[in-house]
């Protein structure tokens, strides 16, 4: 399969790569990893007339810590976030969901900013930055601006990057003592998309009350969803079998799943509910190591 | 409006003019003939057109040509000197039955020499989830990973594991 033709502009600054979206306006599309963007412009699902390619831009490539937050450049590969020593001390869960993420050479190539910027809720990324709670910095002509995640994603594959911004950094609170992260997703087989996916993150303070908690859901819904009602029941008191339960029962009445191949709408369900469960005692496991 | 990159490809450098949309895998077998990379399913899903790019295992046909500009590549056909010994890994695969029709062979070699390259001494789990982007529809992998085993024992410079077939 080959993609329509387009001009190709590989921009060696990032105000260059902004003045070229700017010039090219909607017939520009971003190319980072690529393997979202390419197998779309293999079946010709996507059909840019200019092809901007940022992966020559220096400095969107770090992965660093800085006054109580992990800062993580948008160029950052997946294969990065799987080996980081420094996310794997305070956020575990990457390295659970990096292993889920397509396959060792897709992950070679694409980028934890792509992932998000791409707007798509079956992506895993997405559930992971709604527990984490973390912002993400645009940049456009006009400068950067932060953006919480929570603002992030507007529908199927729109996202707060307007046109002529790029994605430049993602930014992770770093949580206090006491705090576990975990991520797990129902997938047919390596490479597909969750049947359903469950991201939790959660502090246990003194007396075992869950003083934070941050629950993300991946695929089962139009835009990644923020489990609300499950994070409620479980915030301000010991974690139980009972509100654990109940966060699972939430999520699964909260979440809008379609039915497909993968499964029936009321599977979808059930699998996220016990996703939730699953992912909550394994955050708590970790936050009491 | 066509490309000029310089590639370099199992250590000789070619300047090329392509076409922007021109992938990797495209330019590798039509532009410079070398078929050993071979095109499986061409939509990132099954490995056989895996390759290094800066010795990093990727899918070549997921990959345009014009974002190799500058790059060095190395497929199935660098991996060992024309007429010369076959590189550990090949060896593993020939004396461990790793193939049988071999079209995903190329593929595998590639990505198994990246995955030894960062673990020398892997399990069979870790094996098995370092090859998870590779399918093969003959050999049911069992044979595949004791070739990477066999091949990860040479190249660290112990005794290699019998090489008895398995009949399971």
């Amino acid at each position: 399969m080959i993609a329509q033709s387009f001009q190709y502009e590989s921009p060696g600054s990032l105000s260059e790569a902004i003045s070229l979206l700017n010039k090219y306006g909607d017939d520009a599309k971003i190319l980072s990893g690529g393997h979202s963007l390419i197998p779309m412009m293999k079946l010709r699902l996507a059909t840019p007339a200019y092809l901007i390619d940022i992966n020559g831009i220096p400095g969107l490539s770090h992965i660093s810590e800085d006054g109580g937050i992990v800062r993580i450049g948008s160029l950052v590969r997946e294969a990065e976030v799987e080996h980081s020593d420094l996310l794997a001390k305070h956020f575990p869960i990457f390295r659970d969901v990096t292993k889920l993420i397509a396959d060792p050479q897709v992950r070679n190539m694409g980028t934890l900013g792509g992932n998000l910027a791409h707007g798509d809720a079956a992506n895993d990324h997405p559930a992971v930055m709604l527990a984490l709670r973390a912002s993400v910095a645009i940049t456009g002509a006009e400068g950067e601006r932060e953006v919480p995640i929570d603002e992030f994603f507007f529908g199927f594959y729109m996202t707060a990057v307007q046109q002529g911004e790029i994605l430049t950094e993602i930014r992770i609170p770093i949580p206090p003592k006491g705090t576990g992260s975990a991520y797990h997703k129902l997938e047919r087989k390596v490479g597909d998309y969750a049947t359903s996916g469950a991201a939790v993150q959660l502090t246990i303070g003194e007396m075992g009350v869950v003083t934070a908690v941050g629950i993300g859901l991946t695929n089962v819904n139009s835009v990644p969803l923020r489990a609300v009602r499950s994070e409620e029941v479980l915030l301000g008191k010991p974690l139980s079998e009972e509100t654990i339960a109940l966060a699972a029962q939430y999520a699964s009445e909260d979440c809008n799943p379609s039915a497909d191949l993968r499964g029936s709408e009321e599977y979808k369900r059930h699998v996220t509910g016990v996703l939730v469960k699953r992912m909550i005692h394994k955050a708590a496991e970790r936050a009491m190591q | 409006m066509n490309k000029t990159i310089n590639v370099t490809v199992n250590g000789t450098k070619h300047t090329l003019e392509v076409e922007p949309r021109l992938l990797l895998v495209h330019m590798i077998r039509e532009v410079l003939n070398m078929t050993g990379t071979h095109i499986g399913c061409d939509t990132s899903s099954c490995g056989a057109c895996t390759i290094l790019l800066n010795g990093k295992s990727i899918k070549s046909c997921t990959v345009l040509a014009v974002q190799a500009d500058g790059k060095s590549i190395t497929t199935v056909e660098g991996l060992a000197p024309e007429g010369g010994p076959l590189h550990p890994l090949q060896e593993g695969f020939k004396e461990n039955h790793g193939l049988h029709c071999g079209f995903c062979t190329p593929g595998m070699l590639l990505r198994a020499h990246e995955l030894l390259e960062h673990n020398p001494n892997p399990t069979e789990d870790e094996i098995r989830w370092g090859i998870s982007g590779n399918l093969c529809r003959c050999t049911g992998y069992n044979n595949i990973v004791k070739a990477i085993q066999w091949a990860g024992a040479k190249m660290r410079g112990e005794e290699t594991p019998s090489t008895e077939p398995e009949f399971v």
